[in-house]
């Protein structure tokens, strides 16, 4: 977008140097003149100057002859030459002779005066260049003052040419430059009419229109057949500066509506250039009349707001959908084209101008953005710290962390520390790093909720001072949480970093996985929820193997399972005699899991049909999957791992009785589902409002029930917000979705993941100072004679500081000095007379 | 199976019985010492042969005034054993930690008879196998195909004991004095037995010929007794804190730098001592004169005869009469005891002391030999520490890793790690790490990338002189680039002649890192391995060829280059443009979001969010992430989006809504490329 901004930029400073047929003159913007006779004798015909006399000796500072100066060089631009004119003391012609000349600026061509400006009309820049210009495109820009006057100017353009029709409050004010800067380059072209009456810009606006701020319309009165009829306008919709009249200008030049008969991904309009969509209708040959017809008219609506092309169907193979009419080519580079299908050309427009309002946003705040940049040109940002979590850190560095509940366990106290408690959690870290610091912030929550409970010892290893004692632990990455118990192998913490999951892995680790149950009751009651006491207070999902004495393989199976989930999973298993009747109790026969979720849901039984322990651990994990889940920051990587589209509610709090019930219905129909249904919660998860404001402009009606394909493609469909969210109609709604039949409303970006900020480079601010690390072009052992043959550097000889020293030949450094040498190395006669 | 080993090991050839051993190492000092550890670790065999009873025999008699001038830090205010290194200057890596040479010495500058104690104690402790009273007196060659190296070392004692090693270790050190010849050098004393009693140069004026530490070390001692001390050598005095050398005079011996120069009589003088002639007179004083005034004369005519300096010239420098002088000339290599067949030839200029060999430390001329310590300075002669024990404890240890990958299959010892640990672990290493720090511009660390850079491989102080060849050295593959991690001075900063304390002389901000001039970890980008001609085509002093792209870290005058904006972040720029990727920690708030938004993931996210590893972080983090601007606070945001706007009771929450919604906080996070 930038770049597009500047290839306009600098087409329009192009443009301004072509039109300056007369060159500039060097760089000194400001003449000098010693006297009138020098003046007027070098005055050029044809040429444009702007002349002020002032006495030999100075009345004192004039603040406005500072004003001109400053301007000199933005008229120069126009080939108006700003000439300071000296009066000798004697000269009493008429422009040094009298007093008020002298407060005057004069404007030639050649050598006639063409126009005398009072030094209170040239108050800064912006009127200096105004009002030059405007004496000086007195042809090219009319001023008008009444409705008859420029109806007039309009009838006699209709046919022949376009008209530019300015209003500004005020001359010599920043729009008025503007407004004349444009009319120097495009003088030409159109023909420019400018007023300051507010009643005529009244008259001739429908709305009443802010009198206050300058307006500029573009009148289409070149293809204006009707005498009656006022030529079209298109209003300029955006503050009055050069840049947004050039843009608007080339808008209005370029053709309403463009033919295309390509890919559209490859076209490039003059829209697209300056950062406005382009819209195609497509067009098929038997409506293509109708069809040009809506272009047109679209385009009128659009006009400088966007680009209207029409593209043949029959011509381009499109891989879309055949309903739809209308494709939306944003100017973002690596922004996939919409397609859409769109009921009237009103939707079309709406479309547009509900892209450009958020855009217009965009780049307000994107200008703030550039404006800040242009300030911190220097060092491109790159030294803003764009880590969220070393910002966060280093901002919470002051605060002392509460670390009293956490031994601090070092080389020397490591072992015995752990001999003390039942089991000793460690937290191995390194102090300068900003996740592991991260981390120690949840753990000192961790340490107050688990304050008081019994045989959890809470400990912290700082890596960076005990090094040794973290490569023997085995520690490679910071951080890394471990729970030792005495006599077993350690545990290794492997979910997420929070304060609740970690003392919930900490709490359910208390407890052997699986837990050996010997009674009928102690299974009853772990099927409840209610044995071991311990964890009776943490409501978790209950996970108990039925084995018979015979099914010994799946046993060891579910033992492993349970090394390997210990501390995630809450496991139990029952084997004894009587382990049928546990079994028949919830009709299924031993090898069986029996999964309580939580307290008032049933028992579920699973019979154990795969007895190899990584079978038996994924099978785990996907019982333990909800049917219909509320998706969380904790649980969405379970169900990402799935890989399965998702069909997803948005609520703004709990979803209603109605909708969940429904959309169990839905899901239940497992194991077939190809998908994964869940809601999600705004007031738990605000941060899913950031997935709605990525997926659409205007934030949907809530709730907003989503099809997401998240690993394959990436779109995102939208259940129509008309319909009621029943079983039904999402399965009709989901047989045309998969039938081709919908249109995405958003597409997941594809883009990679690159370095957000380019890197210093050392290498090229290296290069002007080391030449010889230049890169050296192939092959050239004559340019780089191989000073050691042997090639190593060992034997490379560094030049010594006693050749330098020879060389550099210090005099007076001989035997005669104080820092003498005993004697000269080389052995020639010289050294006698030194001697 | 001691036994059994021991007469497996024993085999006839010709006639002659020799004891085997797949690895003989010569010399039981801190170096044979130290490549014993690591064999023993590795459980190899081999033997250490020491000529005197007990380890580090040179060390029980040099230096002659028993100051050694390697620093025993006590404290360092951290208690990590890794760093602590870098300012222990006298202990041999081990596991155990009792042998930490601050636990024998509480002097800054420790007497040479701890270091003795030391060893004795290092070999005991470790159970090392040193055979002492052993001088091995020859070595040759026996070509045989079936020897790792194609041949094998035959090695001859004073005894005439044979033995017979696959391959040659030698840690014999430097001690063979240097000597120079001129006409009248009989009058010269050596270090070696010059009188350590400063009452024995009472009211005498010496000159000393040398200009090194022992040269210094021997005035220091006398300068409080003698008349004068002049010093004379080829070159300038090289102080080591103008060149950051530790072979250079060290300040703790400089005191005549102070007398010389606040004219207290002593003095120091330049030229060639090849030029030089001694005669001495009838008293016994002793006279300099230049060999030339000699030529064609007879020395014993007696001074008279004899053309002195000051009969030209008479303000001649050092007209004084001597009544000693003292040679202080330092040790070479001895060259001896191999056959010719063994090549092993001295090197050239200023490394003539050293014998040749390559930076791998393997002879140039026999394969299968290898020089350790003090002996294998050449390599980094002036430069880095390689000659000094604190240096060659980790040259060492790279020679056994080299030995065991070329004879034993064992691949260079490395890490694998997520490639969301990659600035981590560069953090970690040159904040800690000793080798690459005392062994600058000689050891690196070598990062290797995995395919698609989602993993590296970490390698750990090897020599990168010979990088080019590092897949055959290492066992290890570079496919798909790497970096190298060394330490450097700025160049130009270090010098005999420079003043390393002008103004200014640190570079404090990050951007002009590459200026730093104090020791700083460097960073080298090659998309793919250097090649031999390249390295040879190497810029002169540069340790590496020209890289695909290079980083400074900015000089830190605590050397603790941890601190996130001015070390970490510009590091992380760095990588980050070398991999072409997005190398930024995320709490899982935003990975969830990428996740429903993007499809793809940044590093981070995928090896730990997805994984279900994410980064909660506390209350207080999230909020000052937010306050950052670096994540979205969503919880407060009016979601009214239809509401009219021009609903007059709404234009202050308009306000403060169009505030809440900047798309462009989160835009920097989520796109920062669109500039």
């Amino acid at each position: 977008m930038s770049a597009q901004k500047d290839r306009w930029v600098s087409s329009l400073v192009f443009l301004l140097f072509c039109a300056c047929s007369i060159p500039g003159r060097g760089s000194a913007s400001l003449q000098q003149e010693q006297s009138p006779q020098h003046y007027f004798s070098g005055l050029e015909a044809g040429k444009a100057s702007l002349a002020f006399f002032t006495p030999s000796v100075s009345p004192g500072p004039q603040p406005f002859l500072e004003q001109i100066e400053s301007s000199a060089e933005a008229l120069q631009d126009y080939g108006i030459s700003v000439v300071k004119v000296n009066c000798p003391k004697e000269d009493v012609s008429r422009y040094c002779g009298k007093e008020n000349a002298l407060r005057k600026a004069f404007l030639f061509r050649g050598n006639r005066l063409i126009r005398e400006f009072p030094t209170d009309a040239l108050f800064d820049v912006n009127s200096i260049v105004a009002n030059v210009l405007f004496a000086l495109l007195f042809n090219e820009v009319k001023y008008v003052e009444t409705l008859a006057d420029l109806e007039s100017t309009e009838n006699v353009l209709k046919g022949k040419s376009n008209m530019v029709f300015a209003y500004v409050p005020a001359t010599g004010t920043a729009e008025h430059r503007a407004v004349m800067e444009a009319a120097f380059v495009y003088g030409n072209i159109h023909q420019f009419v400018l007023t300051t009456e507010a009643a005529l810009l009244k008259a001739t606006s429908h709305d009443n229109p802010d009198v206050t701020s300058a307006q500029l319309l573009f009148c289409h009165c070149q293809q204006a057949t009707d005498p009656a009829q006022p030529c079209r306008r298109t209003a300029l919709g955006q503050p009055l500066t050069l840049l947004n009249i050039h843009r608007h200008l080339k808008l209005m030049g370029a053709p309403l509506v463009t033919e295309v008969a390509e890919d559209p991904e490859k076209i490039s309009t003059v829209h697209l250039q300056l950062g406005l969509p382009l819209v195609f209708i497509l067009s098929q040959r038997e409506t293509y009349e109708a069809d040009r017809r809506t272009a047109e008219f679209v385009a009128w609506q659009l006009l400088g707001k966007a680009g209207v092309a029409l593209l043949s169907r029959d011509l381009v193979d499109l891989n879309v959908l055949h309903r739809s009419n209308v494709a939306l080519k944003t100017p973002e580079e690596g922004m996939p084209i919409q397609y859409l299908v769109l009921e009237d050309t009103d939707e079309v427009v709406t479309l547009v101008e509900d892209k450009s309002k958020v855009k217009q946003i965009q780049a307000d705040e994107q200008q703030e953005e550039e404006e800040e940049d242009e300030d911190e040109h220097e060092n491109n940002n790159q030294d803003i710290q764009d880590d969220q979590v070393v910002e966060a850190v280093s901002r919470d560095k002051k605060r002392e962390l509460p670390l009293e509940q956490i031994l601090v366990l070092t080389e020397e106290n490591f072992h015995s520390s752990l001999s003390e408690a039942a089991r000793t959690v460690v937290l191995f870290y390194a102090s300068w790093e900003a996740v592991s610091l991260a981390v120690l912030r949840s753990y000192s929550e961790v340490a107050a909720h688990l304050k008081g409970t019994l045989g959890v010892l809470l400990s912290r290893v700082n890596c960076w001072d005990w090094p040794g004692l973290c490569s023997q632990e085995n520690v490679t990455q910071f951080p890394t949480m471990r729970i030792y118990k005495e006599g077993q192998q350690s545990v290794t913490y492997d979910g997420m970093w929070g304060t609740e999951e970690l003392s919930s892995f900490i709490l359910l680790s208390r407890i052997p996985c699986p837990l050996k149950l010997t009674t009928m009751d102690e299974a009853e009651g772990y099927l409840r929820g209610e044995f071991p006491s311990e964890l009776s207070s943490h409501p978790h999902t209950s996970l108990l193997g039925v084995f018979s004495t015979s099914s010994r393989e799946a046993r060891e199976a579910f033992e492993e399972a349970g090394n390997i989930l210990s501390g995630h999973v809450r496991m139990g298993m029952y084997f004894e005699d009587d382990s049928l009747a546990l079994s028949r109790k919830y009709s299924v026969s031993p090898p069986a899991l029996l999964l309580a979720r939580g307290r008032g849901h049933s028992v579920e039984s699973i019979a154990l049909s795969k007895h190899s322990t990584q079978d038996m651990v994924q099978m785990i994990r996907y019982e333990l999957l909800d049917v219909f889940p509320e998706i969380t920051i904790s649980n969405l990587p379970q169900y990402l791992q799935l890989r399965k589209p998702f069909l997803i509610l948005f609520s703004a709090g709990d979803i209603s009785q109605m909708e969940s019930k429904e959309m169990l219905k839905l899901a239940k129909r497992r194991p077939q589902q190809a998908f994964v249904a869940c809601w999600l919660n705004l007031k738990k998860t605000p941060v899913g409002h950031g997935i709605l404001r990525t997926y659409f402009s205007t934030m949907p009606s809530l709730p907003v029930l989503l099809w997401v394909n998240l690993h394959a493609g990436g779109q995102v469909f939208k259940f129509p917000p008309e319909q009621s969210i029943t079983e039904t109609n999402i399965l009709s709604w989901l047989q045309k979705l998969q039938a081709g039949l919908e249109i995405p409303s958003s597409t997941l970006s594809e883009e990679d993941w690159k370095p957000p900020l380019p890197a210093c480079d050392f290498l090229q601010m290296m290069e002007p100072s080391v030449p010889e690390l230049s890169p050296q072009p192939g092959d050239t052992p004559a340019r780089h004679p191989p000073k050691n043959p042997g090639g190593d550097t060992a034997s490379r000889e560094e030049p010594s500081q006693e050749s330098t020293a020879q060389e550099g030949g210090v005099p007076g450094r001989g035997l005669r000095g104080t820092a003498p040498r005993v004697a000269a190395r080389d052995k020639q006669g010289k050294r006698h007379s030194e001697l | 199976l001691g036994l059994a080993l021991y007469a497996g090991s024993l085999c006839a050839v010709s006639g002659a019985t020799f004891l085997y051993h797949d690895y003989c190492v010569i010399g039981a000092g801190p170096a044979g010492l130290q490549a014993a550890y690591f064999l023993q670790q590795a459980g190899r065999d081999y033997v250490v042969f020491e000529r005197s009873h007990a380890p580090g025999s040179f060390f029980a008699l040099y230096p002659r005034h028993r100051k050694l001038i390697s620093i025993n830090k006590q404290y360092t205010g951290k208690s990590n054993s890794e760093f602590n290194l870098r300012h222990d200057w006298n202990s041999l890596l081990s596991h155990d930690w009792r042998l930490l040479f601050r636990r024998y010495s509480r002097d800054f500058f420790p007497n040479a008879d701890t270091m003795v104690r030391y060893l004795e104690d290092f070999a005991s402790l470790l159970k090392l196998q040193v055979q002492y009273n052993t001088a091995i007196i020859h070595v040759t060659l026996e070509k045989n195909e079936q020897a790792w190296n194609g041949h094998y070392f035959l090695l001859t004692d004073q005894d005439r004991k044979n033995y017979k090693c696959s391959s040659l270790l030698v840690a014999a050190g430097m001690w063979v004095p240097n000597v120079v010849n001129f006409p009248g050098s009989e009058y010269v004393e050596g270090y070696e037995t010059v009188s350590i009693n400063p009452e024995d140069f009472t009211g005498q004026t010496v000159l000393i010929l040398g200009r090194g530490n022992s040269a210094f070390e021997t005035a220091e001692n006398i300068l409080g007794v003698t008349n004068f001390i002049h010093m004379v050598s080829r070159s300038r005095v090289r102080l080591s804190w103008a060149t950051h050398y530790v072979g250079d005079l060290r300040a703790i011996n400089n005191g005549l730098l102070d007398t010389y120069q606040l004219k207290s009589l002593d003095g120091l003088l330049e030229g060639d001592l090849e030029d030089l002639a001694i005669v001495k007179d009838k008293k016994g004083k002793l006279h300099i004169t230049l060999g030339f005034y000699l030529e064609n004369r007879n020395i014993s005519a007696g001074i008279d005869s004899i053309t002195l300096p000051q009969d030209e010239l008479d303000n001649f420098a050092t007209r004084a009469p001597y009544d000693r002088v003292i040679r202080c000339l330092g040790w070479k290599f001895d060259f001896s005891i191999y056959n010719r067949s063994l090549r092993i030839m001295p090197g050239k200029g200023n490394i003539k002391k050293y014998p040749q060999i390559k930076p791998s430390y393997e002879s140039r001329g026999t394969r299968g030999l290898f020089i350790l310590g003090t002996a294998s300075h050449s390599v980094d002669f002036r430069k880095s520490a390689g000659g000094f024990i604190h240096g060659f404890r980790y040259t060492t240890r790279a020679v056994h890793r080299l030995l065991e990958n070329r004879h034993h299959g064992v691949p260079w010892p490395s890490t694998v790690y997520p490639v969301t640990q990659l600035t981590n672990s560069i953090i970690k290493r040159v904040n800690e790490a000793s080798g690459l720090y005392q062994m600058f511009s000689v050891l690196a660390d070598i990062i290797l990338l995995r395919e698609n850079a989602t993993a590296f491989e970490y390698l750990e102080e090897y020599p990168v002189g010979i990088l080019a060849e590092l897949e055959m050295q290492t066992g290890r593959k570079a496919h798909n680039g790497l970096f190298v991690i060394i330490m450097e001075y700025g160049r130009n900063f270090s010098g005999a002649d420079k003043d390393v304390f002008y103004y200014n002389r640190a570079v404090g901000e990050a951007q002009h890192a590459w200026q730093s001039n104090f020791l700083h970890p460097v960073i080298y980008y090659y998309k793919r391995l250097p090649t031999e001609r390249e390295m040879r085509l190497r810029p002169p002093d540069w340790p590496l060829p020209r890289p695909d792209a290079i980083h400074h870290i900015v000089e830190d005058f605590l050397t603790d280059w941890t601190a996130p904006n001015a070390h970490i972040l510009p590091l992380r720029r760095f990588l980050e443009n070398c991999l072409d990727t997005d190398l930024r920690n995320f709490f899982a708030e935003s990975c969830f979001l990428f996740a429903f938004t993007h499809q793809k993931l940044p590093p981070f996210c995928q090896q730990g969010y997805m994984r279900m590893q994410g980064l909660v972080g506390s209350q207080e983090l999230w909020q000052h992430a937010v306050q950052a601007g670096l994540l979205q606070n969503y919880t407060d945001t009016d979601f009214s989006g239809d509401r009219p706007p021009d609903s007059h009771d709404g234009s202050q929450e308009q306000l403060m809504r169009d505030h809440a919604i900047p798309v462009h906080p989160l835009q920097h996070l989520v796109n920062a490329k669109d500039e």
